[in-house]
């Protein structure tokens, strides 16, 4: 019998450590679906955050980095630059990428830095035991909110995909979801610009994920699914906030 | 005929493919536990497998293959 | 003979970096330092380098990471806030037994401080600097020569060493002019092999993850224990110093970069007086040569150790020395630069009470 689906070479056989219900491993496998089909794998070098995907560097099957927290886009400018041949990503969670790592990833934008950024936004810091995240909705509990996010006192979310729209650096940014087959899709496929944009040196591409985190949501993992389509993406609209190629046309 | 295979031991029982991800609703989580403690999911009639891969993509692990 | 020019020591650290091959350079500027990323935009763009303005020293030490990952040569450059600022990428690249080389040209402090030199880094520069058990090969140029020769002599020990490597300069040592020259070889990058852990695409081998974390119980402790080895190796191997007129002497300076210059007229103008003082001027200030000290202080009752700091060294020097030899101090905090008539005031007080 032939294969249709099943784990990409992309991936190592190592048994991921997330939590079940959890939308990283369906991004890690899109990832390691795409490293083999655009044949990446080889030349590519991956970069892991801070946070519960840390354990990327098991997880994918190419040459790997853990910098300190936040400067993924730091340290893929200095692989790239060093190395213009490889393929760089850099994959960053919201407390990473939105929170700690802010400076890095809207200068790599700004200098559209030839690479490419996976951002999954869960609203929430997964690893530490869910605090507020940067883009932690408002009224939403965390263990840091327990009343809700007061804006008061904690001020709004960060859009990141609206906010770096407002440069004129980046080349793509797309926001997608992974609760849904249909969505899934589409993240496939804003993954697959969002690489093959830097094999065609077209500079930066952010592909921002709204991923399920249903342990520290406090919801089981098929209420997940709904509360992205019901809540997140209300207030996280999906689509397309940059496509250069397009704008070319 | 497409058919899905479960890697059981692989599943974390989160039940994503087993709502209405399956345009022919043939998932569902057993009852047994497998070896982590987790009520895998299984396939109820594999003769009505499409082969359309969502139950494949939904999955986090992946612990779902597909044949033709 | 080699080719001589008169240079600003902010420009012969380019020139130094340059010859010995590294072509990747990020950094933010800040005085008293800023001719180094100025002049190194011009001549990374002349000779096809990266030069890379960043957003911060915390960016800029994250790309040395990246770069120095992929199997290249990288230099930053800064002063002393902004080197307090990369001190987590620090940590992570000794963690990940990454080498890259990085310049202070130390200013005032603490905090915002003067841009006037200053020796107020030493304990930052040789005791690791950032969190976590760790050490940086740290040299201590004391001429502009220096500042263009220490470059490849720092990438060589890194790399020997896989360990980060800090040039500790001052403000008056990178502002001043001085003849140099052209000693070095320079060196072609591409004839730089390929190190065993560089991120290059894993074709025809092995992947390879470079990372500074170990979670699996006792793992990160051997981890540490594997280091502390080469740490004592190079403590072994690679203490360098400069002994002037210390054979005789009674009393013996210690005294590095700027420092060691004004305490070399001193002992001058205690020579022409007919009074036997030496200086020892270490250039490593990490391995610290305590071996010629503690050797040293067995026939050396008085030991002077001036410094740009409220006394910082002296207290390696107290180690090496072992309690067998007094210990006086001259320092000048706060960007004071001390002088030879000062200095040569302090050794005429030991001297006279000795």
């Amino acid at each position: 019998m032939k294969q249709l689906f099943g784990r990409p070479q992309g991936l190592t056989d190592v048994l991921q450590r997330y939590c079940p219900g959890c939308g990283h491993g369906i991004v890690h496998r899109i990832i390691g679906d795409l490293l083999v089909k655009l044949d990446i794998r080889e030349r590519a070098v991956g970069i892991a955050p801070v946070g519960c995907s840390v354990f990327a560097d098991e997880y994918f099957n190419c040459d790997m980095i853990q910098p300190p927290h936040g400067r993924g886009p730091a340290v893929s400018t200095g692989i790239k630059r060093a190395r213009p041949d490889c393929f760089v990503f850099s994959y960053q969670g919201d407390g990473d990428l939105a929170a700690i790592g802010t400076a890095e990833i809207v200068h790599a934008a700004a200098r559209n830095e030839n690479i490419t950024i996976i951002f999954i936004n869960n609203a929430i810091f997964g690893m530490t035991g869910g605090q507020l995240a940067p883009t932690t909705l408002p009224g939403m509990r965390s263990t840091t909110s327990v009343q809700g996010r007061d804006i008061k006192t904690q001020g709004y979310p960060i859009k990141v995909c609206e906010l770096l729209a407002g440069l004129d650096g980046p080349h793509y940014l797309v926001r997608t979801a992974v609760n849904a087959p249909k969505n899934i899709i589409a993240t496939e496929k804003a993954l697959k610009t969002a690489f093959v944009n830097q094999l065609e040196n077209k500079g930066f591409s952010m592909v921002e994920i709204l991923s399920m985190c249903p342990t520290n949501w406090g919801l089981t993992p098929i209420q997940s699914k709904k509360w992205i389509d019901d809540t997140m993406i209300k207030y996280y609209p999906l689509g397309e906030y940059r496509n250069r190629a397009k704008e070319e046309r | 005929m497409p058919q899905v295979k479960i890697l059981e031991e692989v599943c974390k029982g989160c039940g994503l493919c087993c709502d209405d991800v399956c345009p022919v609703n043939i998932l569902i989580l057993a009852n047994r536990i497998n070896s982590s403690g987790y009520h895998p999911a299984e396939v109820t009639d594999n003769t009505k497998c499409t082969g359309c891969g969502y139950c494949f993509k939904i999955c986090p692990e992946p612990a779902i293959e597909v044949y033709k | 003979m080699p080719e001589r020019k008169l240079m600003y020591g902010n420009h012969a650290i380019v020139e130094g970096v340059i010859a010995a091959g590294c072509r990747f350079f990020a950094g933010y500027p800040i005085t008293p330092q800023n001719e180094i990323p100025e002049f190194m935009s011009i001549r990374m763009n002349e000779i096809g380098g990266v030069f890379i303005q960043t957003e911060s020293e915390i960016a800029a030490i994250n790309m040395l990471f990246g770069a120095a990952a992929a199997g290249k040569r990288a230099m930053t450059s800064s002063s002393s806030p902004g080197i307090s600022l990369m001190q987590e990428g620090i940590s992570y690249i000794a963690g990940a037994d990454i080498p890259v080389l990085v310049v202070n040209v130390i200013r005032g402090g603490p905090g915002l401080g003067n841009i006037a030199p200053a020796q107020s880094d030493y304990y930052q520069g040789t005791k690791g600097g950032g969190h976590g058990d760790y050490f940086t090969i740290t040299l201590a140029p004391n001429s502009v020569q220096e500042l263009y020769e220490f470059p490849k002599l720092a990438f060589e020990l890194a790399e020997k060493y896989r360990n980060p490597a800090l040039i500790l300069a001052d403000g008056l040592l990178g502002q001043m002019m001085e003849p140099v020259e052209f000693t070095q070889a320079p060196v072609d990058p591409d004839t730089l092999r390929e190190p065993p852990y560089a991120l290059s695409g894993c074709k025809g081998r092995e992947r390879r993850v470079v990372r500074s974390y170990d979670l699996k119980p006792g793992k990160l402790e051997e981890m540490n224990w594997q280091r502390l080895k080469k740490y004592q190796k190079i403590q072994e191997t690679e203490q360098r110093f400069e002994a002037t007129a210390c054979d005789d002497a009674e009393l013996v300076i210690i005294a590095y970069g700027t420092c060691a210059r004004v305490c070399d007229a001193a002992v001058r103008i205690a020579r022409a007086k007919g009074q036997k003082i030496g200086l020892l001027r270490p250039i490593t200030l990490w391995p610290f040569p305590n071996k010629i000290m503690s050797e040293m202080s067995k026939r050396i009752k008085n030991f002077l150790v001036v410094e740009m700091n409220m006394g910082q060294m002296i207290d390696d020097v107290k180690l090496a020395t072992e309690c067998r030899s007094k210990i006086h101090f001259h320092g000048r905090p706060g960007g004071g630069v001390p002088t030879p008539p000062e200095i040569y005031e302090k050794i005429k007080t030991i001297m006279g009470g000795a």
